[in-house]
């Protein structure tokens, strides 16, 4: 595959200098704790975001119909556990969602509820959909039949979260926050619980004189709700081998701003590809942006949710989402809506976009995946939110139906995951991803066809390659990034302030890259990650020069989006409670 | 008549600055609502001297009463009796740990109402109106009185000392009861000092140092510049040199570290980061020495050179050292 | 030794914080969490009630705020108090920082506690040193930015007896105090490291006894507390001054530069 040397025509692959980490060794826990230091739930679900608390959700509802099952589920029948400060501190999405399933998961709601709960901003009338030739000039096409929006519902997840937690915890569910899952606990190849973080290390990961360590989470069910690119959830593919016979899978990037705007934008508008992407197959950019009007029924306020979302496959090392985002604000496109408004949030996630070929096996004894981590998303659209409730609600059914009928397999949730909108929808896209990563010319009319004959033409499985299989190179993407001006378009680290992030100093480093590199990887990290985590040192900035050099890893302004996970690092849990605040996004 | 009476802390033979500004304030505020500002000091054997030196500062009287230095709860007993013998509508504190201390009480005490940290003050129909920033410094509050008597505290260094030409001030003995709770507690030792820490929240002069510094060594310029100032200068550091070992962790200003407002902030080699700003844009004044004119620091600096530190520290040391000694 | 420990819910500190238009004050929506400051003060009741040197009978998380408030009682309890005490009532609603200091302390006269612990300021810089003026309204005495603190046993040695040894930060030095129980102390965040609860003690929380009391309960006067009774009110808020731009010089002639840097400073007095 690739050279030891990690080059491929003087280009570097990022694969080939993977990071200090052994999956099964360090996130997998083989034997409970004895009885009296473990905590014992009924259903344990990692992950406080639109998927886990849909799960919880669900399940209450059924359990509130039966006390017995109630009982027998124990003290603590439903137990969510959420690495952020509370539920939506660490979700993210655009997000236009589809109205279905969370009508279906909250019947008594009317969508005028959503929107005085707060997590609601409207519903699309109008869209358009863009191509931008260049930085002044804009191409309208219509809206290519998985983008069609009217009556879909702008939402935030973030608050949406919030939402589902409030109501989680009226039904009796405990909701672990500022709590990480850092293992996953198998016995007897059997998924028994997880296991949660350590608080009070150090740096270097020496207990502090405050050290408290995890404790144990013994569960009938677990729930892998951890979105994208989960810790354990990675584990627990590797453990079960829950990829084999699928495709790798591939991710984008998506960073995102709220705006208080002057005047209310009418439309969900979206743009394809385009300026100021670089969409030749050398470069292979291949993405878009959004932005979506956001009435704050709350404050009476108009908000805009705006974004650039971009496919982790190119070949750049210079491409930078955030940066991205700043320079097509510039084209009057945005610019007549944003102009004279205020940046009111900033963040960044990543998204599993390799489809239906790339879903691991959705379960394994003791647990089931949910929601992004399951790699549930419709790519035609980018529309995922809906899904993750389904799928939270879908697990819930079928781990109260298993679990009453005193069966130890989960294995029913597959096959109603495949019978389902889920299915069904994935199934027709299952092919969209992969002409892209021949570049958009090439692959473009490909993905078209199959969009139009709902994936029956060319039918067949393509194959995909790792995002960090690509060799990288230092091109000329970021001479046209826009200079920041702090009001208008701005830097990484004054975003990364306004996300709330304000993890502790001497926290330690939960970020595993190797440190020193040759110049093309450690300059894919510096330009990729929307927060700024990758630096190299000062000396000499010079042109094209090859050779290793050293990365600073500034982890405490990590946001967690996951990207560096796909190129050639890998993401692991901080300390509960460490990263953004999320609120609106 | 309205009267103020302004709480001056003494320590070591001195009057501490903050009441210096307290007493400025209150004897221009009183001024302007037409009555006196009053001064009180509170001590075991005050000497005559240093309680008549206020009148420098606009007191037309200095109260002197008898009780156990440095602690709050004996004041608010004293305060309280001088305010309760009539004449007085406020009561005025320089900010700073004692003068917060003794306003709440002193609140609690008269069922008055009390504003903290008040950066400005203004008479307007013959009563005070008190402003106090709120939201990170982002707005300002205005608050009114509407007990019989306002108790003003200031936030530290917000109020100008002024030497009013006056002269002594009359001194007065106050008598005045010690409450029980005020007997609970004894003074054992005061005022110890502690060499090694380093208290940049309390600095006037704060010479702040990163990245731009270059190196760990680059620190030495910085306490050079600090120590030409002398007095009470003191070094700070950003949050990236902290973490890259060149300073301690107890110099770091900004959003995890440290929060001041000195008189002066200069700083060396910052680029003006959110995260840094946060936490010294109070600062009355800002200078910013760095070699990339597009730093983000120059932005809200009320000076700016763009230039080369390693060539600019050393002679502005200098520069400063000759100053002071001529 | 009964300990009370004050507490507080605050807007958490990443939030975006507004300014309600109508009332000029700070829109409380949004996250809350417990007072960093008061698990300080909680992780010192924990030190003496583990320090050995007085045996300690319980320790009493005690809030004034609305419904969301017992979320900081929660937070309290897992770090170690035993149970919690929640002032609720619309009468204090909006009571600024002399008003509350007299509803806590109405509220811990009935628990007679004979030390009063709770955090320096809180995190959203509305009250400074209320613990002056809780120990005003129960007569006791008070010190504040206290960061270490020793218990003197009952007749043991040393200072004296039912006491405690604080060292304080002040302005100009630290100052060692004796202070006889009852007690209100603040405890400055200098003071310790505070621990992490376990899992356990988290989810345990919800089952130790909270106590729900009115302002009728504890025998609060409704004229000196709420919004309305204030004695400080709110009239304006306003944008700050708006800074005049700075200058900027390039240097060249560093000799030159350096002389109209002194030059500045000596016009505003800093030399």
């Amino acid at each position: 595959m690739s050279s030891h040397s990690g080059s491929s025509n003087g280009r570097v692959i990022p694969a080939a200098y993977p990071p200090p980490v052994d999956s099964q060794k360090e996130f997998v826990k083989r034997g409970l704790d004895g009885e009296d230091e473990l905590i014992e739930v009924g259903v344990a679900i990692v992950g406080g975001g639109t998927a886990g608390l849909a799960c919880a959700n669900r399940l209450l509802q059924l359990l509130a119909e039966d006390p017995e099952m109630m009982e027998r589920l124990g003290e603590v029948p439903v137990a969510v556990i959420e690495k952020a400060k509370t539920c939506g501190g660490h979700n993210l999405s655009g997000a236009v969602m589809r109205p279905e399933p969370l009508r279906e998961l909250f019947g008594e709601l009317s969508r005028e509820d959503w929107r005085k709960e707060g997590f609601a901003f409207g519903e699309v009338t109008k869209e358009s959909v863009y191509i931008l030739p260049g930085a002044k000039t804009k191409l309208r096409i219509p809206p290519p039949p998985p983008q069609h929006n009217k009556g879909n519902e702008v939402v935030s997840v973030s608050a949406l979260a919030r939402y589902q937690q409030r109501v989680a915890e009226e039904a009796g569910a405990y909701i672990l926050t500022e709590t990480a899952a850092t293992q996953l606990i198998v016995e007897d190849g059997r998924v028994v619980g997880v296991r949660s973080g350590d608080k009070g290390r150090g740096k270097d990961g020496e207990p502090l004189s405050n050290f408290e360590p995890g404790t144990d989470i013994k569960a009938q069910a677990t729930v892998l709700a951890e979105g994208c690119w989960g810790h354990i959830t990675g584990a627990a593919i590797r453990e079960f081998d829950l990829a084999k016979d699928r495709e790798p899978q591939v991710w984008e990037l998506g960073v995102k701003e709220v705006w208080k705007v002057k005047r209310p934008l009418d439309r969900v508008i979206h743009t394809l590809a385009g300026w100021p992407l670089k969409i030749s197959a050398s470069y292979g950019q291949i993405g878009g942006s959004w932005m979506y009007p956001m009435k704050d029924e709350k404050t009476g306020d108009d908000l805009v949710s705006i974004g650039f979302i971009i496919d982790l496959d190119y070949a750049d090392a210079t491409t930078s989402a955030h940066d991205l985002l700043q320079e097509i604000k510039t084209h009057p496109l945005f610019r007549d809506v944003l102009e004279g408004g205020e940046r009111v949030a900033w963040g960044a996630k990543a998204l599993p976009a390799g489809g239906y070929w790339s879903m691991p096996k959705l379960s394994m004894p003791g647990a089931v995946l949910v929601g992004d981590a399951a790699g549930i998303m419709n790519l035609a659209s980018l529309k995922g939110v809906h899904y993750a409730i389904k799928s939270g609600m879908l697990a819930a059914e079928s781990i109260y139906a298993a679990l009453k009928r005193g069966e130890s397999s989960f294995e029913n949730y597959e096959q109603v995951v495949e019978d389902s909108i889920i299915g069904k929808d994935m199934w027709e896209q299952r092919n969209t991803r992969q002409p892209f990563q021949k570049g958009l010319i090439r692959g473009g009319p490909l993905v078209n066809l199959m969009i139009a004959t709902k994936g029956r033409f060319p039918g067949g499985r393509w194959a995909l390659h790792r995002n960090d299989s690509k060799p990288m190179f230092i091109g000329k993407t970021k001479d046209s990034y826009p200079k920041p001006d702090g009001k208008y378009t701005f830097d990484k680290l004054s975003s990364v302030f306004i996300s709330g992030n304000a993890t502790r100093d001497d926290a330690p480093n939960h970020i595993r890259v190797r440190k020193h590199v040759p110049r093309e990887l450690a300059e894919t990290w510096r330009w990729m990650c929307p927060a700024g985590v990758y630096e190299i040192p000062e000396d000499g900035e010079g042109g094209d020069e090859s050779g290793d050099v050293d990365v600073i890893v500034n982890y405490t302004n990590c946001v967690q989006c996951g990207a560096i996970t796909a190129k050639g690092g890998r993401l692991t849990v901080p300390e509960g409670g460490d990263g953004p605040l999320y609120q609106i996004t | 008549m309205a009267n103020i009476l302004v709480y001056a802390l003494h320590y070591d033979g001195a009057i501490n600055k903050n009441s210096l500004g307290a007493v400025s304030e209150g004897a221009k505020l009183a001024a302007e609502l037409g009555g006196e500002a009053h001064a009180i000091l509170l001590g075991d054997n005050v000497p005559h001297d240093l309680a008549a030196s206020l009148g420098n500062y606009g007191a037309s009287k200095v109260l002197v009463a008898e009780g156990p230095e440095g602690l709050a709860q004996p004041l608010v007993d004293a305060m309280a009796a001088a305010i309760q013998g009539g004449g007085y509508s406020y009561a005025l504190f320089g900010g700073g740990l004692l003068g917060f201390e003794i306003g709440a009480g002193l609140a609690a005490r008269l069922g008055a109402g009390v504003v903290m940290e008040v950066t400005a003050v203004r008479a307007e129909n013959g009563e005070l109106i008190a402003e106090r920033p709120i939201l990170g410094d982002s707005a300002i509050s205005e608050i009114k009185y509407r007990s019989q008597v306002g108790i003003i505290i200031g936030r530290l260094n917000a109020f100008e000392i002024r030497e009013s030409g006056g002269g002594d001030a009359p001194v007065e003995q106050l008598s005045f009861e010690l409450s029980s709770q005020a007997q609970q507690a004894t003074m054992l030792t005061r005022g110890e000092q502690r060499g090694a820490d380093v208290d940049i929240e309390g600095a006037d002069i704060l010479v702040a140092g990163g990245r731009g510094l270059g190196k760990a060594e680059g620190f030495q310029l910085a306490e050079d510049l600090a120590a030409a100032f002398g007095g009470n200068s003191a070094v700070a550091a950003t949050r990236a040199v902290v973490d890259a070992g060149w300073y301690p962790y107890a110099a770091q200003i900004g959003q995890t570290g440290k929060t001041v407002a000195p008189k002066l902030y200069l700083a060396a080699g910052i680029s003006g980061a959110i995260q840094h700003k946060v936490g010294m844009q109070a600062s009355e004044n800002i200078v910013a020495i760095n070699k990339d004119a597009n730093a983000p620091i120059f932005e809200f600096s009320d000076l700016g050179i763009v230039g080369d530190l390693n060539k600019i520290l050393p002679k502005l040391t200098e520069a400063v050292k000759a100053k002071k000694g001529a | 030794m009964k300990i009370c420990v004050l507490v507080k819910e605050v807007p958490d500190a990443a939030v975006e914080k507004r300014i309600d238009p109508s009332t000029g004050r700070m829109d409380r929506g949004g996250e809350k969490n417990l007072n960093p400051y008061d698990t300080h003060a909680i992780e010192a009741a924990m030190q003496i009630k583990e320090g050995g040197t007085v045996p300690v009978e319980e320790i009493v998380a005690v809030t004034m705020g609305p419904d969301s408030a017992v979320r900081a009682l929660h937070k309290a309890v897992s770090l170690g108090a035993d149970r919690s005490v929640h002032l609720s009532d619309p009468a204090v609603a909006g009571s600024d920082v002399a008003a509350t200091g007299y509803a806590l302390a109405k509220t811990l006269e009935r628990e007679s506690p004979d030390l009063v612990l709770l955090g320096q300021q809180s995190d959203d810089g509305e009250c400074y040193t209320i613990g002056a003026v809780v120990a005003e309204h129960l007569g006791m005495p008070s010190l504040t930015q206290v960061i270490k603190m020793d218990v003197e046993a009952e007749g043991g040695g040393g200072v004296g007896s039912g006491s405690l040894r604080c060292e304080r930060q002040a302005e100009y030095g630290y100052d060692t105090v004796q202070i006889k129980l009852p007690a209100v102390i603040s405890v400055g965040d200098a003071i310790n490291e505070p621990r992490y609860p376990s899992l356990k003690a988290i989810m345990g929380a919800k089952k130790k006894p909270l106590d729900t009391v009115t302002a009728g309960d504890v025998q609060i006067d409704p004229a000196k507390v709420g919004g309305d009774n204030s004695a400080a009110q709110w009239v304006a808020a306003k944008a700050p001054p708006a800074k005049a731009a700075g200058m900027i010089i390039e240097d060249e002639d560093t000799g030159e530069t350096v002389e109209k840097i002194v030059a500045w400073l000596d016009e505003r007095k800093l030399i």
